[in-house]
């Protein structure tokens, strides 16, 4: 027997009982930044294929979002720093260790790039658009001039967004849930999965619509596929790995995780979207509102869960669950 | 030059005198701790064992939080000690999470705060608050590179441990056995 208690009381806010640094700030931001990180992708890997005519909502029309969602996630991390006068700093120095520090300044890059990319097809978007200073117009059709250069820089920066936001939370080696270099290629492709999903949404086009089922179920299969191997990883691991799957397997997270994430984010649009394929009539909404859904929980859920597991000092967690 | 702390848990009686020393030399606002004693049990009734600690921030030679800290904020001083310097850190949080000992915490004015050793106390020759003040001397503070040195005999002649060294962070403070 084993029984352990802090005798001179330790309750520091946001650290005791268990740890809840990052709220709902954080899990926005991540679930904005896969969303856009699958939408440029998206729309640049169809741009370079030559698809403009086909697939008109992934390559012209979801870009157009993705400024304002980053606006959204940007402010959200805004908002979860406490010492916000000071958030300057970060671009002061470029830390090489410090995942946070990396995102930053692809957010520093992406974010312009992002706004770029969504300019060159407002037109194509709005035919009466008039962007009324002529410096921007000029500007505009002068970068257009090299779209093919940005669909790249899109391509890359996409995938490192996407990646970021898992390895931001798997390089926490005192958080056993969040210690799993799968959460890096999880969130990359839940980001692509909801960015598809949110290009079915928007989709008026019977082709695009079809391709992008296609491409969503497929990403559905993978996240499944990762999220076993996840699992598996830390039922093979040591007993702090155990302790935070377990977390999972019966534990505290267990319903939320299986039913709002595995069951109506994945398996259920999964099987929507294959019966689709098939040619049963089914609105297209469902599905691709059930995978956004999904994503967003699966962001919430993992950054809470991290938080909850632990290496020492277990016994605090008595005091929730 | 490396400093670093010993407690004798055979000496510890859990007062908690280093609890409020500290908190009264760093002003340590209410409802924080910057330190605080644990006491474990461990075996069956009757052949009972009791270990009691007095923990705070390890300040750990592969520190986690200085590594995920996008801004330089958290860094080591002189002697190894992990100090945030408090004009750089933009209150992201990461360093807390980065924390195995959960020994970080968010100050009210915004920054991120937590043990110190007492730097500035060590810097005139004195004792961390905590060291100086443990009615049972179970605490030494000294350096580890120094081999006359209180702690460096202590931790040559004594068994020891640290906390959670699968961690993998390196701690510098030991609990003699």
């Amino acid at each position: 027997m084993n029984e352990i208690a802090i005798t001179s009381g330790r309750m520091n806010q946001g650290v005791d009982p268990v740890l809840h640094a990052w709220t709902w700030e954080i899990p926005l931001y991540l679930y904005l930044g896969g969303l856009v990180a699958g939408i440029l992708f998206f729309s640049a890997f169809f741009y370079l294929r030559h698809r403009e005519n086909v697939f008109p909502a992934a390559i012209k029309i979801a870009p157009l979002f993705t400024p304002f969602m980053l606006a959204i996630g940007l402010l959200a991390l805004f908002l979860d720093l406490t010492h916000k006068l000071y958030f300057w700093r970060l671009y002061t120095t470029i830390r090489w260790e410090s995942p946070m520090s990396w995102g930053a300044w692809t957010l520093m890059i992406i974010f312009p790039l992002s706004i770029i990319w969504s300019a060159f097809w407002v037109k194509d978007v709005f035919p009466r658009w008039d962007w009324k200073i002529p410096f921007v117009e000029k500007s505009i059709d002068f970068l257009a001039r090299y779209k093919a250069y940005f669909a790249w820089a899109l391509i890359a920066f996409s995938a490192i967004l996407g990646m970021y936001t898992g390895i931001l939370l798997s390089a926490f080696n005192a958080r056993p849930f969040w210690n799993t270099s799968i959460l890096g290629p999880l969130f990359l492709v839940s980001g692509l999965s909801t960015g598809a999903a949110f290009i079915l949404l928007i989709s008026r086009s019977e082709q695009e619509r079809h391709r992008f089922s296609q491409i969503d179920t497929f990403l559905i299969g993978t996240e499944i596929f990762l999220i076993i191997h996840l699992f598996m990883g830390f039922l093979a691991s040591t007993s702090v790995h155990i302790h935070a799957a377990e977390m999972f397997l019966g534990g505290p997270y267990t319903a939320v995780f299986w039913t709002l994430v595995v069951g109506l984010g994945l398996l259920v649009p999964m099987f929507i979207e294959i019966m689709e394929l098939r040619g049963v009539k089914v609105p297209v909404v469902i599905p691709a509102v059930l995978v956004l859904f999904g994503g967003l929980m699966l962001r919430f859920i993992v950054v809470d869960a991290g938080q909850s597991s632990r290496w020492l000092y277990k016994f605090m967690e008595q005091l929730i669950f | 030059m490396r400093y670093a702390m010993a407690i004798d848990t055979k000496r510890c009686v859990g007062c908690a005198d280093c609890v409020v020393a500290c908190q009264t030399e760093n002003n340590v606002p209410e409802g924080f701790c910057r330190d605080w004693i644990v006491e474990e049990t461990i075996g069956a009734f009757p052949e009972l064992q009791l270990e009691i600690r007095s923990e705070r921030c390890n300040h750990c030679d592969d520190s986690p939080c200085v590594r995920c800290c996008p801004t330089g904020a958290s860094h080591y001083e002189e002697g190894g000690v992990v100090l945030v310097n408090h004009d750089e850190c933009i209150g992201c949080k990461a360093c807390i999470a980065s924390c195995p000992y959960d020994a970080r915490f968010v100050h009210p004015e915004g920054y991120v705060d937590k043990c110190t050793f007492c730097i500035h106390r060590v810097r005139e020759g004195k004792n961390p608050a905590c060291v100086e003040v443990c009615p049972t001397h179970a605490m030494i503070f000294g350096d580890l590179d120094d081999r006359n040195s209180e702690i460096s005999k202590a931790l040559r002649t004594r068994k020891h441990k640290t906390l959670i060294p699968e961690a993998g962070t390196d701690p510098h403070v030991f609990y003699l056995l």
